[in-house]
């Protein structure tokens, strides 16, 4: 396979968190490889390991987490053997993050004009005051919030939702970065909110050449927005498509019962099909494919061995003993 | 579906807004809403976050006290019953909440919290955990869990056990307030799947109140869009989506990302315009008016009425005047 230019490409990542009730394999083997330039939809439920992933390409793993193996390797430099000094030039400034939660995110004891100015200040030195100011007055205007030279001297709980969180992209695109990581951006906001929000970030995708990396449940918006999709369950990704065809032919067992289990609008339904049984604990995760317990195509392979994440066809990547092609 | 169970009636609450004790303003939560629930049907409710959808749910069942108007519950407002009566009503109609983490109490055990509502009704039944062990297998749960305290189960199964607690006064009535909005979709679909069953099987009625326009599809039989406190359509449920009359409702149709690439990237989309108003001081005339690409003069001065505008079909804009 001919391959675009890779601005990150995650390899075999391990990431335990060390309890006191056991330890949580919580990633447990992730590859993935984003191309530059596209829009990729990391998608899965729950506790899956979608943030974590994300955390730790940033090396924001919070303890008892460690990162146990794995290479994270962004624009041919592997973060993970970065020292901690070239890593703080990084986040913020090449790879942005931005959290689901923009109330958390925000310092409710500065203003949010400041919040922005404060990213800029600290990656870069000898940047005049009133220079930092447009600047941040001319960001409130990218991510189209309406009087923002106002906006700017105003404190977070003066904003609504939908607006701090175009605060925090403005925190986050200040620098420029190459690559995006949107984690759950819309998850607290309403529909037409999230269709404003959607709106800013594709455009500013456009103007800015950004990468992006959406991490989501919802797949209505992986459907919208993404050009290739990632399907993580349980620690793993167990299924990568360009975004037509994984809805169009699910091949993974667990993504066709996920959107066989949601309502579609565009459908007269009577009953939904749930995927039998619950995620499975990950201090003790099922051996062999861990998602063999609720699958009902089920053999004894599954029950012993790992299925590897392998291209069946071009550009579809599948980790599941019924595609084994022998 | 016969006579109505339940007719609202110009029901209308407000909040009153307080500065230093004095009251500065009023939220206009719910602001003169009028329908009726048929026996047997489930009513969808949706909304944005703050249209006064949960407000609504907890008047009709006498959680809140209207500042005007009546809810008529089998020929008889809710608000005038008493004593034994009010008890009856009590338990006939139930309610089950968003988060099945708060309206579990982590001191009592299943049993304990099964048997609660059993008590507090002095319903007789021949054997109460016979009777218990019944309610959890209705809802895929089993004898094993009874003595175990909620924090020993999982969001899904937290919120069975709150649809057994229902199900234990065998209610007419259940208002169903975003049931499913803290589950991921796989245990979303169970549930789901499961409140229809029971509705089938017990004749139930519903009030499914929902952010979610799929979710509320999949589970309604006539669906009413609430804004600013004012419900603006009301419609059979795929008659509102193949069809939206109301320019909010066509709004938050077209921003719903729908799970089929091709579909949802052909399709019009009207893009969303300016922010929800507050409910203190909600625009005058139509409440949508800032945000229409429609609006005339007459918005701006004239608040249009729920109107039947089509068979079943209602909506309140002077488009269709």
């Amino acid at each position: 396979m001919s391959r675009r230019d890779e601005i990150l490409r995650i390899e075999d990542l391990y990431v335990h968190f060390y309890t006191y009730a056991g330890v949580v394999k919580a990633i447990d083997g992730v590859n993935m490889s984003v191309l530059r330039g596209e829009t990729y939809g990391l998608v899965g439920e729950t506790g899956c390991g979608k943030s974590v992933t994300m955390r730790a390409v940033l090396r924001l793993i919070p303890p008892p987490g460690r990162i146990v193996k794995g290479r994270v390797i962004f624009n041919g430099v592997n973060l993970l053997e970065l020292p901690e000094e070239e890593m703080r030039k990084i986040r913020g400034a090449k790879i942005a993050y931005i959290v689901q939660d923009p109330t958390a995110a925000l310092d409710p004891l500065y203003t949010s004009g400041f919040q922005v100015a404060e990213t800029i200040l600290a990656h870069e030195e000898n940047v005049g005051k009133k220079s930092v100011w447009e600047r941040v007055v001319s960001l409130f205007k990218s991510v189209l919030i309406p009087d923002a030279e106002r906006r700017v001297k105003q404190y977070p709980h003066e904003f609504s939702g939908g607006m701090r969180q175009r605060v925090v992209i403005a925190c986050a695109i200040s620098e420029k970065p190459e690559l995006l990581i949107a984690d759950e951006p819309t998850t607290s906001v309403d529909v037409t909110v999230q269709a404003q929000i959607l709106e800013v970030l594709e455009d500013l995708k456009k103007t800015q050449e950004m990468t992006m990396i959406l991490v989501t449940h919802n797949l209505g918006l992986v459907a919208q927005i993404c050009d290739r999709v990632g399907v993580m369950y349980a620690g793993s990704i167990v299924e990568v498509s360009d975004v037509f065809r994984l809805f169009e032919e699910p091949l993974h067992p667990y993504t066709r019962g996920l959107l066989n289990a949601i309502p579609h609008v565009t459908r007269t339904q009577f009953r939904l099909e749930p995927i039998p049984g619950t995620i499975p604990d990950l201090i003790n995760p099922p051996p062999g494919c861990r998602f063999h317990p609720r699958c009902k195509h089920a053999t004894g392979i599954c029950k012993r061995e790992k299925p590897k994440l392998r291209e069946i066809e071009p550009g579809r990547f599948v980790a599941c003993h019924l595609y084994r092609g022998d | 579906m016969e006579a109505p169970l339940i007719q609202v009636k110009d029901l209308v609450k407000y909040f009153p807004v307080k500065k230093l004790f004095i009251t500065v303003g009023q939220v206009h939560a719910v602001d003169g809403v009028s329908f009726e629930i048929m026996r047997g049907e489930t009513f969808g409710l949706v909304g944005e976050s703050g249209s006064g959808k949960t407000t609504l749910g907890r008047l009709m069942l006498r959680l809140l006290t209207p500042t005007s108007g009546d809810v008529v519950y089998n020929g008889r407002s809710i608000f005038e019953l008493e004593g034994g009566e009010l008890k009856e009503f009590r338990r006939r109609a139930q309610i089950v909440f968003q988060d099945p983490y708060t309206s579990l109490n982590p001191r009592m055990t299943i049993y304990d919290i099964l048997s609660e509502p059993i008590n507090v009704h002095k319903i007789r039944i021949p054997d109460k955990r016979e009777y218990i062990v019944k309610l959890l297998e209705t809802v895929g749960l089993g004898e094993e869990h009874l003595y175990r305290y909620p924090h020993e189960f999982s969001g899904g199964q937290k919120q069975r056990i709150a649809i057994a607690r229902v199900l234990a006064l065998r209610p007419e009535f259940t208002v169903l307030d975003e049931p499913t909005s803290a589950l991921d979709v796989s245990v979303q679909a169970q549930i789901l799947n499961m409140l229809k069953e029971l509705q089938s099987e017990f004749k139930f009625t519903y009030l499914f109140i929902s952010h979610d326009l799929s979710v509320v599809k999949f589970m309604s039989h006539r669906i009413a869009v609430m804004y600013v406190g004012k419900i603006i359509e009301v419609a059979p449920s795929d008659d509102l989506f193949s069809e939206p009359l109301h320019p909010y409702t066509q709004m938050l149709l077209s921003a719903l990302p729908v799970p089929d690439p091709k579909y949802t990237r052909s399709k019009q989309i009207i893009k969303p315009r300016g922010q929800v108003p507050s409910a203190i001081s909600p625009p005058p005339g139509c409440r949508f008016h800032p945000r229409c690409p429609f609006a005339r003069e007459k918005c701006k001065a004239e608040e249009p009425e729920l109107r039947e505008v089509k068979p079943s079909r209602l909506v309140a804009c002077h488009l269709y005047s």
